[in-house]
């Protein structure tokens, strides 16, 4: 329903970890007292101001303070997980005896444990994930009123609006674990998003567009009328958008919807799914699954990137991975255990979610960028669908077969011709990735996937 | 009369409620409340035949919440000491841009929810470990036994617990126990190459028991199998628009994307939603009369009391086609000047009260769900579906089949690929022709999204008959 960009921590070498080491420290040693031959601890907090202007006035302003510990113990060749936001001592206590009882009550697997102590991260360079910037509440207010402001001075037929949002958020992660490894990193984030609905006076029809931008330093931050003027440009652009026939016809994917399908990209990649056999990319390492235009990389120490971070969700060192070499499947995304299973090694994309067993995710994970502008790619069509927003999760991640909802602008003599809407695009995603016969020059980083414009050869529109 | 037990729990008391709720009742701030909550989450999973996943979590906090005409101050704590509550209650009262409050909010008076809905016993929620760990085993064993193409079995197995005390400057001081289970299965079939997956699952505000009695989880087990194995002869959906006959039951989430979010009251208020100034026009053919439920016994989208104290209600939303009203919470229902239908929820004590859908159904028709289906010449006949999603704005919803069947003659032939289904909220339900006699409520698995907010819900069908959608598939 809404656009949100996600945020993940990052850190800076010179925070301190305000007593978290010890309390981790504590909990360990607690946890093989109670029988544990191995475990880890991760503490987070962080603190969060975020203000919400509507039409021009604050319609919600919110302020938290939060904190988490996660625990993961094994018993031998159980392992238990568990969470709390209750940091008293008799509590903490309580929770880790649960914790390794609960452990010897699951079945043995053979795979589980820590990453070999060896695998640990060893450095931690300093990734710019902090800024330390403190903004007032009154000067957050002031930067969602400027944006959505622009976004109703850009164009008369914006006449409604769902907002404008701006959230502040820091925070710090630590991480222990019984081979005597211990981390910690701060990050911050800064964003802005303006919602405004352009309305067509002849049809009465609304129409949304969102716009935002996120940033670990509030100095890189796109200014509040850039965003507010894109976000305006992108609710008109959609008014008196109707459907077309059904037909086959390319698909040129702008950044956001080719975003998504990297992200399709991911999963089918991720190790969890790949042991269960619930991949359709499976057994495809070392084979052709993509067009040779096609090379992704995931990089967990790009600088001030929003997916960056010294040491993954198990403390193992994060790197950066080559998943995808002109068409060529050349690595999974892995943490410990997936990769047990696959006979391979941790690839540091350990993801936890504090309380969570670890599971895997991107850090940045992105398409390589081509020479083609988007216009050049827009123009290489006669007939086609330019697509700015899918909705639904009309995807099978077992077969790849993929439909789902979309809208956008469909293409006439290589020009935007009228907005569409109300239509689906379907094939599957196996197809779909060999069928990639463009790919654009305009790589952004909005989010830990990214990817510039792409355009597949054909795919099948249904409407009317 | 004494105060609900369920605040001791926080430890606070009703002394302290009053002092946070009369520093929030400052001039220009029409409303405040304080949302205590306490959960206590377990999970157990398996797949490849152990059950190789355990986990606990707990969370407590309260937020703090004042409005002040559309403003709304939010903050929220999970350490409950009297200065944390004071701040929180200074930051929430920042935007009403006044002083601390002088003014004595009325003395609490204690108030039971309005219903009792779910009366199950905390033991009976949170069994042991072993207990668990026993179903999901019989539930592998069941669904290889179904058919040896099975080949991998996922399951989880999870349950919450959560105590929630609501103080208003209104002076009331409600508590509620909310108990919630489910219970999810994946299979993946395979044969020569071709995998395919299949899931079923079901669950509610119920015990333990639910699950076992009359094998409920076993057959859980064979219908996810079975859907497994239905996919593995599927052919290519077919694209474009056609007669579409929806199965009663869980197919019902087009009602929830159609027609539920585009009648919370919060888009309605700021004219965002397709639905604005639609109310008592016809939005729907005669057949169709929907509710939203909130008092459904032990079901996954029932509450005794909404997340700001209102006892949930069952609210007509379409009664046979014309748009009769809103879902509301405080907030809304104030600057609407609508009445209040107890669908207040929230996610947690760090997320904001919305208006939000509980069970939401249409009532049963007349129709013969056999001669639903014969009336139809070529179509799509869809069983079972994954998520769904709307654009409020612009009325345009989706929602993807999971298993589906062509219909020939009037007669379902051979199933099909999944495939999403697309339309215009105000508009599909006008092309409702027929509605059958099979009411039929989902099993309990949805969880609806909305600003991040996650909450369970349910939904519900009789077997009806769209008379033309369009379809995503890949034939033409």
């Amino acid at each position: 329903m809404e656009l949100r960009p996600e945020l993940q921590s990052g850190r800076s070498a010179t925070e301190s970890d305000g007593g978290y080491a010890q309390l981790a420290a504590d909990i360990l040693s607690r946890a093989k007292a109670c029988g544990a031959t191995e475990a880890d601890v991760v503490v987070a907090d962080g603190q969060t101001l975020s203000v919400q202007v509507r039409v021009g006035v604050v319609d919600r302003l919110t302020k938290a303070r939060e904190k988490r510990l996660g625990l993961r113990v094994f018993v031998g060749k159980r392992s238990a997980t568990s969470s709390t936001c209750d940091f008293s001592r008799e509590s903490l206590e309580r929770l880790v005896a649960e914790t390794c009882t609960l452990a010897k009550t699951v079945v043995e697997d053979p795979m589980s444990g820590l990453p070999e102590a060896n695998q640990m991260a060893k450095d931690q360079p300093d990734l710019e994930l902090y800024d330390g910037t403190v903004l007032s509440t009154e000067n957050q207010i002031e930067w969602a009123k400027r944006g959505e402001a622009a976004a109703f001075a850009a164009d008369e037929r914006v006449t409604n609006s769902e907002g404008a949002e701006f959230e502040s958020s820091s925070g710090r992660v630590v991480l222990a674990n019984s081979h005597g490894f211990i981390g910690s990193y701060n990050g911050s984030s800064f964003s802005l998003s303006v919602a405004p609905i352009a309305s067509d006076a002849r049809t009465s029809s609304m129409q949304r567009g969102v716009w935002y931008d996120v940033q670990r330093k509030f100095a890189r931050l796109a200014s509040a009328e850039s965003i507010g003027r894109e976000a305006a440009r992108r609710a008109v652009r959609r008014l008196g958008a109707r459907r077309v026939a059904t037909k086959r016809v390319p698909v040129v994917f702008d950044q956001e919807t080719a975003g998504s399908l990297l992200a399709n990209l991911c999963s089918a990649v991720s190790g969890y799914g790949l042991y269960k056999r619930a991949s359709f990319l499976l057994d495809q390492l070392g084979r052709t699954i993509a067009s040779d235009l096609i090379t992704v990389y995931d990089d967990g120490r790009m600088v001030g990137g929003l997916g960056s971070r010294p040491f993954d969700g198990e403390g193992v060192a994060t790197r950066k991975n080559t998943i995808v070499e002109r068409g060529v499947l050349t690595s999974y995304l892995l943490d410990t255990y997936s990769g047990k299973k696959m006979g391979m090694s941790s690839t540091g994309n350990a993801a936890r979610s504090v309380g969570e067993s670890p599971s895997v995710g991107p850090t940045n994970f992105y398409l390589v960028p081509d020479t083609k502008t988007p216009e050049q790619i827009i123009s290489s069509v006669k007939e086609g669908l330019y697509l700015t927003e899918l909705i639904g999760f009309g995807i099978n991640m077992v077969t790849g077969d993929y439909s789902r909802g979309a809208s956008g602008f469909w293409i006439e003599n290589g020009e935007l011709a009228f907005p569409v809407e109300e239509i689906t695009i379907a094939g599957n995603l196996k197809q779909m990735l060999k069928d990639i016969e463009m790919v654009g020059n305009d790589l952004v980083f909005r989010g830990r996937v990214a990817s510039p414009t792409i355009k597949i050869a054909e795919m099948m529109v249904a409407g009317n | 009369m004494t105060e609900p037990i369920q605040l001791a729990m926080f430890g606070v008391t009703e002394t302290d409620t009053r002092h946070v709720l009369d520093r929030l009742s400052a001039r220009g701030i029409d409303y405040a409340d304080l949302y205590f909550e306490s959960r206590v989450a377990e999970s157990v999973s398996m797949e490849e035949g152990i059950v190789k996943r355990a986990a606990k979590s707990i969370s407590q906090g309260v937020g703090v919440r004042a409005t002040a005409g559309e403003k709304t101050g939010f903050a929220y704590s999970d350490d409950l000491t009297k200065k944390d509550l004071e701040l929180a209650a200074d930051t929430a009262r920042y935007i009403a841009d006044s002083p601390k409050g002088t003014r004595m909010v009325p003395v609490p008076i204690h108030k039971r929810p309005a219903h009792d809905l779910y009366p199950v016993e905390r033991a009976k929620v949170e069994v042991a470990t072993p207990e668990r760990v026993a179903l999901l085993n019989e539930i592998d064993a069941e669904a290889r036994r179904y058919d040896p193409r099975i080949k991998n079995v996922m399951a989880s197995f999870n349950t919450e617990y959560k105590v929630v005390v609501v103080a208003t400057s209104e002076g009331t001081l409600v508590a509620d126990v909310q108990p919630l289970s489910r219970l999810q299965i994946s299979c993946i079939a395979e044969e020569d190459g071709n995998r395919q997956i299949g899931s079923f699952g079901g669950g509610g505000r119920v015990g333990f028991e639910f699950y076992r009695d009359q094998n409920r989880h076993l057959q859980y087990a064979r219908e996810a199998a079975r859907e497994a194995i239905v996919n593995l002869s599927a052919v290519e959906a077919p694209a474009g628009v056609m007669p579409v006959v929806l199965a009663g039951g869980w197919p019902g989430i087009l009602l929830h994307e159609a027609i539920g979010h585009g009648l919370e009251a919060d888009f309605n208020r700021k004219k965002t939603s397709a639905f604005s100034n639609l109310i008592g026009k016809r939005v729907a053919s005669e057949v169709c009369t929907i509710v939203d439920d909130g008092t459904l016994p032990f079901r996954r989208g029932s509450l005794n009391m909404d997340d700001e104290g209102t006892p949930t209600g069952r609210t007509i939303l379409i009664e046979k086609g014309i748009l009769r009203g809103y879902m509301t919470d405080k907030l809304n229902a104030r600057l609407m000047g609508i009445s209040l239908t107890g669908n207040g929820r929230r996610e947690s004590y760090q997320s904001v009260v919305l208006p939000r859908m509980t069970n939401t159904f249409m009532l049963a028709g007349e129709s013969d769900p056999q001669d639903i289906i014969r009336s139809v010449k070529r179509g799509l006949y869809a069983v079972s579906f994954g998520g769904g999603q709307v654009d409020i704005t612009n009325g345009k919803f989706v929602f993807s089949a999971s298993e589906a069947y062509l219909i020939e003659d009037g007669r379902v032939t051979r199933p099909v690929k999944g495939a999403t289904l697309i339309g215009n909220g105000p508009d599909i339900l006008k092309k409702v022709s027929m509605v059958g006699h099979d009411l039929k409520l989902d099993n309990g698995i949805g969880t609806c999204g909305k600003d991040g907010q996650s909450v369970p819900v349910g939904v519900g069908l009789p077997t009806i008959k769209v008379d033309e959608i369009t379809v995503g598939g890949t034939q033409q």
